[in-house]
């Protein structure tokens, strides 16, 4: 399959709402039914909202598709993928930052945040636990790969799914705007940004990021939800700040254009990176 | 370095953010409506200009609170800001409200006599936001929030507050892009709590100094030691950095002693937009 629609939800989500924000989703998933997309993605903690603290246990569901939720999501994920993001409850009462990948009826995929941040604006390590698989998986429109926020920002997350095979680059978040300057954008959107396309161009995939948008507790989300191309250009790019659903045609006939003229992938050498690896952290001189 | 050119800021990002915060966070907790004091200063004129373009100006109440003591062309400069923006307004003199209680103490200082004004006005502010319905906006800048520059329970109450995160020399950007009036945000800025006070008079130092440092000690995480090899004064640097520390308690909720295994202070952590 050559072409593949796909579409970025950049929604608002009330915090703590589940089933209002249930209502979202089915609600963007109909409108981009009406535009023929074939893989809709939403942001992090697209059924929940971010900043949730202590209400994190009250809006737990488990990744089971027999719960209410879930059901009615994967009910409409008959004839359209969708990525939500979530809180998971395990069976032992740990939270996760989740992400699941619906398909079909099935849920084909879970994501767990790996790396929470805590530091500065950020509390997370306080209320979750943080994820410890990374991995890419099979779809009917090809292999991919979800980071959720604070996973991108860590070089390595991307290029393991790039090594187990993601040609396309699922990045969701839920990214706080900061950062002024005489610049029309926040600091935070042209790092994302600036860090999006690098993915893009070194690891010659396509490159999705669905931001959310809204206010907080005085945070802003900026949205600004970006699809680039395996050549590192931009194919699509929603406004900043407003709610929309973003919708653009992939044309995956691209990987092979682009990686036959600038093969990173053939090239690349992980039996290296293994072994430096193995030995920097075998040596006295590592970083404990 | 050019300290001074890291304090400009894109003013049309800035007010977007800051205009969809507004408007976001007072829906959120149902209003439609805003109240806030307007002193004439650029700090509640820009509050004004920002709340009226958030909320529709017919949505907006503000106060003009006025003493005695108070000088006349800050009434005439609130009026004028009422006037550009088309909010709603009602002018109230809070002087015979305050002299009882400095008739009952006539050794009250002028710092005394301030804060009792700053309160009132609060007072006002908390009343007509139940009679307007509609949410008090703040006018305290992260300059005064960080040096403590305001009364608590005065003139740093409010709901909710668009300027907290904007240095004093950032504030006048924003007027300026907003249409204050150049006469506001050229003038010293003063509390106008008694006659002859400035804002810089009283701290002994200029905004315009004061935000270059705090912007390398807060937002870059400047050490003291490295501000001065910045080129700043190192006495300067001291006393701001001390008052920075001996204000924290302005900027924090009261403490609670923590006896029970979760308590409102420190581990019952819901966020201020619970169930909205």
């Amino acid at each position: 399959m050559a072409q593949l629609r796909v579409g970025l939800a950049q929604i608002n989500p009330v915090l703590g709402d589940v089933q209002r924000n249930l209502q979202t989703h089915l609600e963007f998933i109909r409108k981009a039914r009406e535009q023929e997309v074939q893989l809709l993605c939403f942001p992090e903690l697209s059924l929940t909202g971010y900043l949730l603290k202590d209400l994190v246990r009250d809006v737990a569901i488990a990744a089971d598709a027999n719960r209410p939720t879930m059901a009615e999501l994967l009910a409409a994920s008959q004839d359209m993928d969708v990525l939500v993001g979530f809180v998971e409850a395990d069976s032992r009462h740990r939270f996760f930052i989740s992400a699941a990948y619906l398909s079909q009826g099935q849920i084909l995929h879970v994501h767990r945040k790996l790396y929470l941040p805590t530091y500065g604006m950020f509390e997370e390590g306080r209320y979750w636990a943080a994820g410890s698989r990374l991995g890419a998986f099979d779809t009917r429109f090809g292999r991919f790969g979800v980071l959720i926020c604070e996973d991108f920002w860590h070089m390595s997350s991307a290029y393991a799914l790039w090594q187990d095979g993601a040609d396309v680059l699922l990045l969701i978040s839920a990214s706080p705007g900061r950062g002024l300057s005489p610049e029309a954008a926040l600091g935070s959107s042209r790092s994302v940004e600036v860090m999006n396309q690098m993915y893009a161009t070194f690891l010659t995939d396509f490159v999705l990021h669905c931001n959310r948008v809204g206010f907080e507790d005085g945070l802003n989300f900026w949205g600004g939800s970006t699809v680039f191309g395996p050549d590192g250009k931009l194919i699509a790019q929603a406004p900043y700040f407003e709610e929309s659903l973003l919708t653009t045609t992939l044309d995956l006939n691209a990987l092979r254009r682009v990686r036959v003229q600038l093969p990173l992938l053939r090239d690349e050498r992980p039996t290296l990176v293994y072994g430096e690896l193995r030995r920097i952290l075998r040596s006295s001189s590592a970083v404990p | 370095m050019d300290i001074a050119s890291k304090l400009m800021l894109n003013t049309e990002v800035t007010r977007r953010v800051l205009v969809q915060f507004l408007r976001h966070e007072l829906q959120r907790f149902g209003f439609r409506k805003a109240v806030l004091n307007l002193s004439g200063g650029v700090d509640s004129s820009l509050s004004c200009f920002l709340t009226a373009e958030a909320m529709g100006p017919d949505n907006v109440l503000v106060l003009l609170l006025p003493y005695r003591s108070s000088a006349p062309e800050s009434a005439a400069h609130a009026e004028q800001v009422v006037a550009l923006t088309g909010v709603q307004s009602k002018t109230m003199d809070i002087t015979p409200m305050v002299e009882p209680y400095f008739e009952q103490h006539p050794e009250i200082s002028d710092v005394r006599r301030g804060n009792v004004m700053a309160r009132m006005r609060m007072i006002a502010l908390y009343d007509h936001s139940v009679v307007w319905n509609g949410l008090p906006i703040g006018t305290s800048n992260k300059t005064e929030l960080l040096l403590g520059y305001g009364t608590l329970f005065g003139d740093m109450a409010c709901a909710v507050n668009p300027l907290g995160d904007l240095y004093k020399t950032q504030v006048r950007q924003m007027a300026r892009a907003v249409g204050v009036p150049e006469a506001i945000i050229q003038k010293p800025p003063s509390a106008d709590l008694w006659v002859g006070q400035t804002d810089e008079g009283e701290l002994g130092f200029a905004y315009a100094e004061v935000d270059k440092l705090l912007y390398l000690l807060v937002d870059e995480r400047y050490t003291a030691d490295e501000a001065i090899a910045e080129g700043f004064d190192a006495q300067f640097v001291t006393t701001v950095v001390r008052r920075v520390q001996a204000f924290q308690f302005k900027r924090m909720p009261p403490i609670i002693a923590k006896v029970s295994r979760r308590d409102v202070g420190h581990d019952f952590l819901y966020p201020r937009d619970w169930g909205t």
